[in-house]
């Protein structure tokens, strides 16, 4: 192909071309790693080198809210965005020193048979279940609105046959090939992600302050103009009336139980829990955990850059400018509904301002990594890679959320408490069936979804933190924590998430602003709380009922016992 | 054999503490509490709390978990514990 046919490709050709090679490639790896075993299905066999297991878990971890939504969150929140990077990173570091390693030498495939057995009690197993069940659907849903948006502003299809399509495709590697199959088709899409996400990165960064590192982009003087970006953004947002950029608007104490909360909750998501049941052996846990935190920092470093640049672009594009000379890139979003310009004074000049009585211009934070290389005005090709990026991080988070669902069912429901004594394949038909279902109803929740998926998402880690995390951690490093302090501390733990979260974000209870919140903390930073209410309560109730069973006892110190993982297994 | 794996487990909760203290320094200290007292200072441009919060804390821990693995298989080797 010669250079005059490349500059004249379209935009949605190009993203034909590239979303068909990447589909191709994911269905390709689908079909050489099918599942032939449970033990293939639910944990890819336990024979994933720590290095792709990295990958995997990177891909597996950044969703289409962290591809696609969180360098538009920071943009708009500025300092306040830095609870998303260090929360959705510094998690990493307590999932590798505190759970990785302990939960592969114990050796099961999911969670709630962590949480089962440790406990001893099918109570404490089907609480379990129901957590990752309901983090992992509020979760699955986001992912597949995100597979719409990209389809249908980029191919130009209607919304729900994006869903579908997505759908199709996950459907196909998530059934035919379980874990093993996610595993390797995730390995693909991190390179396809990461390498979307880094190529408008760089280009922009060396376009605003001729770095080509956009990490020290970041820091850099504006080309031409002698200024430090951050301090012509600050001036930016200032005299538009927002707070300036580094500052931020929340308050410290909220800010800190949000990190917290997200922390916690990251370490306790069944999903990238599970990931580490994948590697042959317990030092290989903890490597995988660095490689992954690795792989992620690449794009948790590159998206605060990205937010300031596209921050200091927007406002440089359309603040104080014509409606009518502004660029076909700002037309096109409009009629998805995610700009939205009201002129209230008639003027024909965008007043875009952070006082809401004379502000003109609305704009949805999900659509900046989408709009930056346009509003940038990077070649085509670099915008249709943003899309197949984004995709990518949607199909591969979406997939491992499916596994976790039906190895809930198929695994800690049939196997573990209706149907015992299930055969190995009947088990695994189990498992491809509920699969199926779990792909059916996150599709419907991505046609139809509900409102409440934002507020959600912040209930899913606020879930995680307060139930599983504190019941993971106790059950290692707590020897005498008893099924009755796990069970109270879990119950306790969700409930009072449950009705925080209920009384702010949906007005039960008696409903409540800001100004009510307990001690000045957001619905999502007090997962934090629910969590030290977890912990407090299972340590006084286990303090007055019986210590666990001697066997249990000597389970926990055979996990704290790195040697020995081939034996258990094979269980 | 109970000896050593009690050994073995005070020397990994000995690693974890300071581990797990510098993970609390750099993102609730360095990013949070202490950011406004850092932001007099800069870093290539950066005002030094702000980037903590948004590179300096990720790139620490990354760091401290490649520590912990070499550490931790430094520690299996000399209980026996390393296959």
């Amino acid at each position: 192909m010669n250079n005059f046919i490349l500059s004249i490709m379209s935009v949605q050709t190009w993203t034909y071309v590239i979303v068909g090679i990447t589909f191709a490639l994911y269905i390709g790896i689908a079909i050489w790693s099918r599942a032939g075993s449970t033990k293939d299905f639910y944990v890819a066999g336990g024979g994933v080198s720590p290095l792709a297991n990295g990958l995997a878990t990177a891909a597996d971890w950044m969703s289409a809210a962290s591809f696609l939504g969180m360098a538009g969150l920071i943009s708009f929140g500025g300092y306040d965005g830095s609870v998303y990077l260090m929360g959705w990173t510094g998690g990493y570091v307590l999932l590798a020193l505190l759970l990785a390693p302990y939960l592969r030498k114990f050796g099961k495939f999911t969670v709630p048979d962590f949480i089962g057995d440790r406990y001893y009690s099918n109570t404490a197993r089907t609480v379990a279940v129901i957590c990752a069940l309901l983090v992992s659907f509020t979760y699955v849903a986001g992912q597949m609105r995100g597979v719409g948006l990209v389809f249908s502003r980029f191919l130009e299809v209607d919304i729900n046959t994006g869903v579908i399509i997505g759908m199709i495709i996950v459907l196909f590697y998530a059934v035919l090939g379980g874990m093993k199959g996610i595993t390797y088709t995730q390995v693909a899409q991190y390179c396809v992600l990461i390498f979307a996400f880094m190529v408008p990165a760089i280009f922009i960064s060396l376009l605003m302050t001729g770095n080509p590192i956009p990490q020290i982009g970041m820091g850099g003087d504006v080309v031409g103009e002698g200024v430090s970006l951050l301090d012509k953004l600050d001036g930016l947002s200032t005299d538009l009336g927002f707070a300036k950029y580094t500052d931020g608007s929340k308050s410290m104490i909220d800010v800190f139980f949000i990190t917290a909360a997200l922390m916690v909750g990251t370490a306790g998501l069944p999903h990238v829990i599970v990931r580490f049941f994948t590697v042959p052996k317990v030092k290989d846990a903890r490597k995988s955990a660095g490689f992954a935190l690795l792989f992620i920092a690449i794009l948790y470093t590159t998206a605060p850059a990205i937010a300031v640049f596209a921050r200091t672009n927007l406002i440089e594009t359309v603040s104080n400018k014509n409606y009518k000379d502004m660029p076909a890139w700002f037309s096109k979003w409009e009629e998805t509904g995610l700009i939205i310009f009201n002129d209230k004074n008639n003027d024909g000049v965008i007043n875009y301002l952070a006082d809401e009585n004379i502000n003109e211009l609305t704009v949805d934070a999900d659509i900046m990594v989408l709009a930056n290389p346009e509003i940038a005005n990077l070649p085509n090709w670099v915008i249709a890679l943003v899309a197949a990026g984004g995709l990518a991080a949607a199909l591969s988070t979406a997939a491992g959320l499916l596994l976790v669902i039906s190895s809930s069912v198929s695994h800690d429901l049939i196997k573990k408490q209706l149907k015992p004594n299930i055969s190995d394949k009947g088990e695994l038909i189990a498992a491809r069936l509920s699969a199926v279902a779990a792909v059916c109803v996150a599709g419907y929740f991505g046609i139809n979804p509900p409102d409440f998926v934002a507020a959600t998402v912040a209930l899913a880690f606020g879930l995680a933190a307060a139930s599983f995390f504190p019941a993971i951690i106790m059950g290692i490093f707590y020897k005498k924590m008893n099924k009755e302090g796990a069970i109270a501390g879990m119950v306790i733990g969700i409930l009072s998430m449950l009705f925080y979260m209920l009384k702010f974000k949906f007005d039960m209870f008696g409903g409540g602003t800001e100004a009510d919140w307990w001690f000045g903390i957001s619905p999502e930073g007090f997962g934090t709380v629910a969590m030290i209410l977890n912990f407090i309560v299972s340590i006084i109730i286990s303090s007055f009922t019986a210590d666990p069973p001697e066997e249990v006892q000597e389970i926990v110190e055979n996990i704290r016992i790195p040697s020995g993982v081939g034996k258990a297994i094979d269980h | 054999m109970k000896n050593r794996s009690k050994a073995y487990w005070k020397e990994n909760l000995k690693y974890l503490l300071i581990l797990l203290g510098i993970w609390f320094l750099v993102s609730f200290g360095a990013g949070i509490l202490f950011k406004e007292f850092l932001d007099a200072f800069k870093l290539g441009g950066v005002k030094l709390g702000f980037w903590f919060a948004q590179q300096g804390s990720i790139y620490v821990f990354v760091i401290l978990i490649f520590v912990y693995v070499r550490l931790m298989n430094k520690l299996d080797k000399k209980y026996g514990y390393d296959e």
